[in-house]
């Protein structure tokens, strides 16, 4: 089927939901900062689940505990239901289970779509996932492997992809993470709102040192990092003595074949 | 019932047992294969528990050999343990009687799927001698298993002989329940198994295909140099996550259904009472599970790159996999209500389901949020959620319908006090293990870790949740022995010592013989499988 038909379909059917998310997601100027509201919808989504979880462990144990055995030749006294009751027993739970999934399926767009529209401000980075780590290249020119300095309070693009197989890019604190794809330029953002250290590191299983795929995030104050990324550009007359020391070699390859002839 | 087939001489006979077609005997067989796998399946788990005890190398330091155990336990618990002890081997015992038939519709294609079931046993078996076993993962993800050093064609073979087992399997069973019911055992009276392992076969039916496609391509990119999933080449590692995901997440409700399908027996045999919403639980519950398989398996990939257009769909139809699922809950807590609970063995396992799959099942809801799942995929909240909702909850179906049909199968009864000890074990030890296990998840501890250096802080939590999965393996144990304890000293059962109200336990002796009922099942109009207040 061609895919811009199920897309038009799916806007159809989702088209006031996703309006609502949207709508919701593009208001307000300040940068959001998508880990707090992560945590917001964490706690409402956790106070929503452990409700339904203690009224249906409350009525179980009513249940068991009213209507244990009390003579060994007891049986049970439920009588056949009409067709009606039936009805409403599914119908009526049905529709709470139907309006609370729309409810926290809403809400949680809305926060899905904060993660996934970086702002037109971030600054932004590449990385390289390869087994079995990370390379990062930012814009000035710097690269480092497996460390990934950023400037507090400014948001930060991330663009994502993989030289071997796939891998994923996660920040427990942030609350992010994004597969890197071998052939697929992916990206997620986050915003380093507080100065400090974060572990970033792999949760796509990619071989033997999976586990060991991990580096640091180094949220440093801004003028700092500044001049980190001054000092670490790379400097064209730096680079200059490294050829000179190439044609050392060729040379005595010469000698040595001019010794043979 | 005469026919070229090996007959069963009451003595022991291997040959007899091998070459047997008889519905009860290759239930039986599927039994031995399936809690083999699980006692294998659950060693490798004691291992990497036992690894994870301590940052860096605790009893080994290689991460390959860690990684093996991880395929290992993940690969054989799903596809070796709970699909054929939920389908082969309680569908296999259960289904015929249940119904009033004589047999399955086609005993030697029966016996021929327990076969294949062996042989994939074997198979998988060798991945602890061949020189270099597969190291990818249950999940078999391209393009490391097409890289790897490691045997994907043992995975892919393994994997291949199960799914040609549960087809024959599915052939069999569906068209002994289509044309096998007794006069009198209508639509509108099946047991709930009935319904729930129609149902279970069905999905396996349509999607298992899926998985052997999938497999199949992907030993065509490792072996034969096809490109399906080589990016360079034009191909995506995303086909393989799609299709190997559109069997797999269905492949969680053929275990799921065939799994309430027993504790609905169990529940309403040890309340005495009918099935609360019976036609609900059928038409809403066990069908809406059906039809609505094929359609969550999207949010697998919700970190893997999906338009925003096909995650906003992904999000409200995995959520309102809740609606069929809670139901099928509530008619079975419902069951209990005005009944006459009695709590043995059996019932005590179905108890500790109701609990733990309620935990599974909520945890499930934050995975169906697309913004949660950023955080939470890929880290320990989802090996403890669906530890919870399909390893601990199915494995009380698995053991408390082994107790349940126990005195059936073997003409023995098991010890009570043995029986329960091994479920306060076995409740206590899963709780103690998964519980801290999920908090450890949502503080970001990844899955499939061989170790956990960047985050040394975990390690205490670490240590509480090994030592709690050994009191699993205790359990186990205790389990096992009650079994072996029953077998050699058990007392004689009597046909129907629960009291049901089923044809399996009202109709035929203990152990029923070869053909099941002694003469053909007639049944009084008025029969219903879930009445007590006849007799």
């Amino acid at each position: 089927m061609d895919k811009s038909y199920l897309k038009r379909l799916s806007y159809l059917l989702f088209a006031p939901l996703l309006f609502v998310s949207v709508a919701s997601a593009e208001t307000g100027n300040a940068i959001p900062v998508p880990h707090e509201g992560w945590d917001h919808l964490w706690l409402e989504m956790m106070i929503d689940i452990v409700a339904i979880g203690i009224i249906f462990a409350l009525v179980t144990i009513y249940l068991l505990v009213k209507y244990r055995r009390k003579n060994p030749n007891d049986i049970g006294e439920a009588k056949p239901m009409s067709a009606l009751s039936v009805m409403g027993w599914v119908l009526i739970p049905a529709f709470v289970f139907i309006a609370d999934d729309v409810y926290l399926g809403v809400k949680n767009m809305k926060h899905y779509l904060e993660f996934r529209r970086p702002p037109e401000n971030s600054y932004t980075v590449s990385v390289d996932a390869y087994m079995w780590g990370y390379d990062i290249t930012y814009p000035e020119g710097v690269i480092t492997s497996n460390e990934l300095r950023v400037p507090v309070g400014r948001p930060i693009k991330v663009n994502l992809t993989s030289r071997d197989v796939v891998h994923t890019l996660y920040i427990p604190d942030m609350r992010t993470k994004w597969d890197a794809l071998p052939g697929k330029q992916m990206f997620l953002w986050f915003n380093p709102d507080k100065i400090g250290e974060h572990v970033m590191t792999c949760t796509e299983y990619c071989g033997m040192l999976h586990s060991g795929m991990h580096g640091k995030i180094i949220v440093m104050p801004e003028k700092e990092f500044a001049k980190w990324v001054e000092e670490n550009k790379p400097k064209p007359q730096l680079q200059e003595p490294a050829p000179a020391k190439a044609p050392a070699q060729p040379q005595t390859e010469v000698k040595t074949e001019g010794g043979k002839i | 019932m005469s026919s070229a087939t090996v007959g069963n001489s009451g003595k022991f006979s291997l040959y007899e047992w091998i070459f047997t077609t008889d519905h009860k005997r290759v239930a039986v067989l599927y039994m031995i294969g399936s809690y083999a796998a699980f006692f294998v399946a659950g060693l490798m788990a004691m291992l990497m528990r036992t690894e994870l005890a301590t940052v860096g190398p605790t009893i080994t330091d290689n991460p390959t050999t860690y990684h093996v155990w991880l395929y290992f336990h993940g690969a054989a618990m799903i596809v070796a343990y709970m699909i054929p002890a939920l389908t082969g081997y309680f569908a296999n015992y259960y289904v015929p009687l249940m119904i009033g038939a004589k047999d399955v519709a086609f005993p030697r294609l029966n016996a021929f799927s327990v076969w294949l079931f062996w042989m994939a046993i074997i198979l998988a078996l060798l991945t602890f001698v061949i020189p270099d076993p597969p190291d990818i993962m249950w999940t078999g993800y391209p393009p490391y298993s097409v890289m790897t050093a490691g045997n994907t064609a043992f995975y892919t073979f393994t994997v291949l002989l199960l799914g040609f087992s549960s087809i024959t399997g599915g052939i069999n069973l569906i068209t002994t329940i289509v044309r096998m019911r007794a006069p009198g055992v209508t639509w509108g009276k099946l047991n709930m198994y009935i319904w729930c392992v129609l149902s279970a076969f069905i999905i396996q039916m349509v999607f298992v295909p899926f998985l052997g496609d999938a497999v199949i391509m992907l030993i065509l990119d490792k072996y034969l140099g096809t490109n399906f999933f080589n990016a360079a080449m034009g191909g995506s590692a995303l086909l393989y996550e799609n299709i190997f995901w559109a069997y797999s997440h269905p492949a969680v409700y053929v275990i799921l259904l065939p799994a309430m399908g027993i504790l609905f027996e169990i529940v309403s045999t040890f309340s005495k009472n009918r099935i609360f919403i019976y036609k609900g639980a059928v038409y809403a519950g066990v069908m809406g599970t059906m039809a609505m398989a094929g359609e969550v398996w999207v949010h697998h990939l919700g970190t893997s790159g999906n338009p925003e257009w096909l995650v906003t769909i992904q999000v409200f139809t995995t959520l309102l996999i809740s609606v069929p699922v809670g139901i099928l809950m509530i008619s079975l807590v419902g069951t209990l209500y005005k009944g006459s609970i009695e709590f043995k063995t059996p019932m005590l396992y179905a108890v500790g389901f109701m609990f733990l799959f309620l935990i599974g099942g909520l945890t499930g809801i934050p995975n169906a949020m697309s913004a949660i799942y950023l955080h939470v995929h890929g880290t320990q909240w989802i090996t403890a959620h669906f530890h919870y909702v399909m390893a601990v909850s199915m494995t009380t179906a698995i053991i408390g319908g082994t107790y349940f049909i126990w005195p059936k199968l073997t003409g023995k009864m098991y010890n009570e006090t043995l029986g329960k000890l091994g479920f306060y074990l076995f409740f206590v030890g899963v709780n103690c293990t998964f519980f801290p296990w999920l908090y450890l998840g949502y503080l970001g501890m990844p899955r499939r870790y061989y170790d956990y250096a960047q985050f040394p802080q975990f390690q205490p939590l670490q240590q509480f949740i090994t030592y709690s999965s050994y009191l699993i393996f205790v359990a186990g144990l205790v389990i096992l022995f009650s079994w072996l304890h029953s077998l050699f000293k058990g007392e004689k059962a009597p046909d129907n010592p629960w009291g049901a109200r089923s044809l399996d336990w009202t109709h035929t002796e203990t152990p029923p013989p070869p053909g099941n009922f002694k003469e053909p099942v007639t049944l009084p109009a008025d029969w219903d499988p879930y009445d007590y207040s006849k007799k």
